[in-house]
């Protein structure tokens, strides 16, 4: 795979509270190659978006990383200094987040905030940064460029809006995007404009993309490969069809057999009894094993690491040769 | 779908809604600016049988949870009726009849009382109608109730911070059963939920629909939840309803341009590789609909009728029915 654009290393974070610590997530190792789009998939505190977070260096205190490191084209990030980290994000490190709105100034023009990006990044002067500006607008599909880039984030509806945002997380022309549920606000008939957009811009970039949503349409519409997290953990990671198609840990299995589909009628779902357990009740051994089908007695007492299963690796010990 | 009227629960007829969107008195004294209204749904008709899951689906605006706050009662309808088991919900007599319909909200974050333990929420419909009077059978039925949405009685002792958002739900269906009603309106009840509690909630509500004879109409934006659970489909586009079939049907031969486009959003999980062409454009401002149909602007099929005269939703021959010139003078293929 040559040398990964970005590598995280057994990462770890962490959340002190009156009541202990809390790991949100625990021991995440993963790396993205140049251009490859890898998806995040998981289910409401999975850790996916702290994960996100972490990489661009945008936790939020008490949250902290407690172990691990990431690097960027080799280079430590998780430890630079804010002003050093505030430099890479824009420039190296692009971000798309769910909500348009709170990605976007109200107070500022889409232009002025598009101006401003491309200025301090690429050190163009405003003239040229202008251009580009309108350039990019265009590129990302917005009509009549010209006369948008003058208009306030309020004038733009939603789908216009994650089309800007998605424009300013290009403007520095970043190696990685971390695109955080960059399509959930959207409707659906959006929501596939934006997928379709993002994947060409990132292919035509030569543009490496951490998606991260809960949406396992989406993650097979677009992603190279899929990392599935589970109570801060990593449960499985794979080429996408390998983990749409064949899912090895129990967990995907149960995941990908809850999601309803059409052509499917009326059928009784498969449901995984139970929810993800809480951050301070993670049972010991694999967090997975009082809702797993499969679970086994040394599931409950020893944490499985990722063990190479089929194409992909699953953190169970299903897969452990050595049994 | 007046032939099938004599066995229908609910009934909606030409039901329309407005809401005045005017600036404040003040600006338009000053501006000179007229008042605003917004139609949020406009003649919209359509009947639900007993013991059937009448799905409705579309995008945000599209007014499929104002219909949903008009048959409960929450507006009343700027235009038309809504009958519920032959008599119009309109009229002051018909009040005993709201009795017997119940409501799940999307989020059961904000739907919940944080204050109050949920034996006390689930007992609210069944104290409010003054069903059963004495503590001893009261607490009875709560913890019957509870039980049958798959918590423990002994939850009934807790507030509703102390469960996840998937047992928050299974709270709110508990507290809209416990005053026996024989319909429900579910607005997005697992739209808030992760997928594999929402395949619990959605379980759990096709079991309770088997054991009680229930009838729901049930609102989603998520086709594939709606494929699962709904027996008929209604597509509703910027306050109309363009399409309704029975669910095979409609998932199957969709008719109308924009319940094909729906469909065809649906990201493609099986991984088919089958290209998607997303539909250019977006749902027009609601305050100026365009003439004509309401997707003309969007639709590859629209022509000079489309621009200027609204659709009437015409049965099928198939059983269902579309609102589209194009679908009714033939022109798309099957």
């Amino acid at each position: 795979m040559g040398t990964p654009l970005l590598e995280v290393r057994n990462l770890r974070v962490e959340f002190p509270t009156r009541q202990g610590t809390l790991c949100a997530v625990d021991d995440l190792s993963f790396e993205i190659a140049p251009g490859e789009m890898l998806g995040v998939v998981g289910e409401s505190g999975a850790g996916k978006s702290l994960t996100g977070m972490a990489i661009i260096g945008l936790l939020e205190p008490p949250g902290r990383i407690a172990a691990g490191e990431i690097r960027l084209e080799g280079e430590r990030i998780d430890n630079l200094p804010a002003e050093a980290m505030r430099r890479i994000r824009g420039k190296r490190i692009g971000a798309i987040f769910q909500d348009p709105l709170t990605s976007l100034n109200p107070l500022f023009t889409i232009g002025a905030q598009l101006v401003e990006t491309i200025d301090i990044h690429l050190h163009t002067g405003r003239n040229a940064a202008r251009r580009h500006a309108i350039d990019l607008l265009a590129e990302v599909g917005i009509p009549a460029p010209e006369l948008r880039l003058d208009q306030y984030p309020h004038q733009f509806s939603g789908g216009m809006r994650q089309r800007a945002v998605i424009a300013l997380a290009l403007a520095g022309r970043p190696r990685l995007i971390v695109a955080d549920e960059p399509t959930t606000a959207l409707d659906v008939s959006i929501q596939a404009q934006i997928i379709t957009l993002l994947k060409r811009l990132a292919a035509e970039h030569d543009t490496a993309v951490l998606l991260i949503t809960h949406d396992m349409g989406v993650i097979a519409e677009t992603a190279d490969r899929v990392a599935v997290l589970y109570a801060g953990r990593l449960a499985e990671i794979g080429p996408v069809r390998e983990v749409i198609h064949a899912p090895r840990h129990p967990y995907t299995r149960g995941l990908m057999s809850s999601i309803p589909k059409l052509g499917e009628g009326r059928e009784r779902l498969a449901q995984i009894d139970g929810a993800m357990p809480r951050l301070n009740a993670i049972p010991p051994g694999c967090a997975y094993n009082p809702r797993c089908p499969e679970r086994f007695a040394r599931c409950s007492t020893e944490r499985p690491s990722p063990l190479p299963a089929g194409g992909n690796f699953a953190a169970c010990w299903l897969y452990d040769r050595s049994r | 779908m007046t032939d099938r009227a004599d066995r229908s629960l609910l009934q909606v007829e030409n039901a329309g809604r407005d809401f005045d969107v005017s600036r404040p008195w003040l600006n338009r004294v000053i501006e000179g600016e007229p008042r605003r209204s917004l139609r949020a749904v406009d003649g919209v008709s359509f009947s639900i049988r007993k013991g059937e899951t009448l799905g409705l689906v579309g995008e945000s605006g599209c007014g499929k949870s104002t219909v949903a706050r008009m048959i409960v009662g929450l507006y009343p309808p700027s235009r038309g009726r809504i009958v519920f088991d032959g008599a119009d919900l309109a009229e002051p007599a018909s009040a005993p009849l709201r009795r017997r319909m119940q409501m799940i909200f999307q989020d059961p974050y904000a739907s919940l009382n944080p204050r109050w333990r949920v034996r006390a929420i689930v007992a609210e419909p069944i104290v409010a109608q003054g069903l059963v009077t004495d503590r001893a059978t009261l607490a009875a039925r709560v913890a019957e109730l509870l039980t049958q949405v798959g918590l423990s009685p002994k939850d009934g002792d807790k507030y509703p911070h102390e469960f996840s958002g998937g047992q928050r739900q299974r709270i709110s269906i508990a507290r809209a059963l416990s005053s026996n009603p024989e319909f429900l309106v579910c607005d997005e009840p697992t739209s808030a939920l992760d997928v594999s509690v929402q395949a619990q909630i959605l379980n759990l509500m096709k079991d309770l629909q088997d054991r009680l004879v229930l009838t729901y109409l049930f609102i989603s934006h998520n086709l594939a939840v709606v494929a699962h659970i709904a027996t008929r489909v209604g597509v509703m586009y910027l306050g109309r309803l363009v399409e309704i079939a029975d669910a095979k049907q409609l998932f199957e031969r969709p008719r109308h341009p924009y319940t094909r486009m729906l469909i065809d959003a649906i990201p493609d999980l099986q991984m088919t590789g089958k290209a998607r062409i997303p539909v250019a454009g977006e749902v027009p401002n609601p305050l100026a609909p365009p003439a004509g149909c309401a997707f003309n602007p969007r639709c590859p099929h629209a022509n000079e009728q489309c621009r200027s005269e609204r659709p009437a939703l015409l049965g099928l021959a198939s059983g269902g029915a579309a609102a589209c010139h194009a679908v009714a003078a033939g022109r798309l293929g099957q």
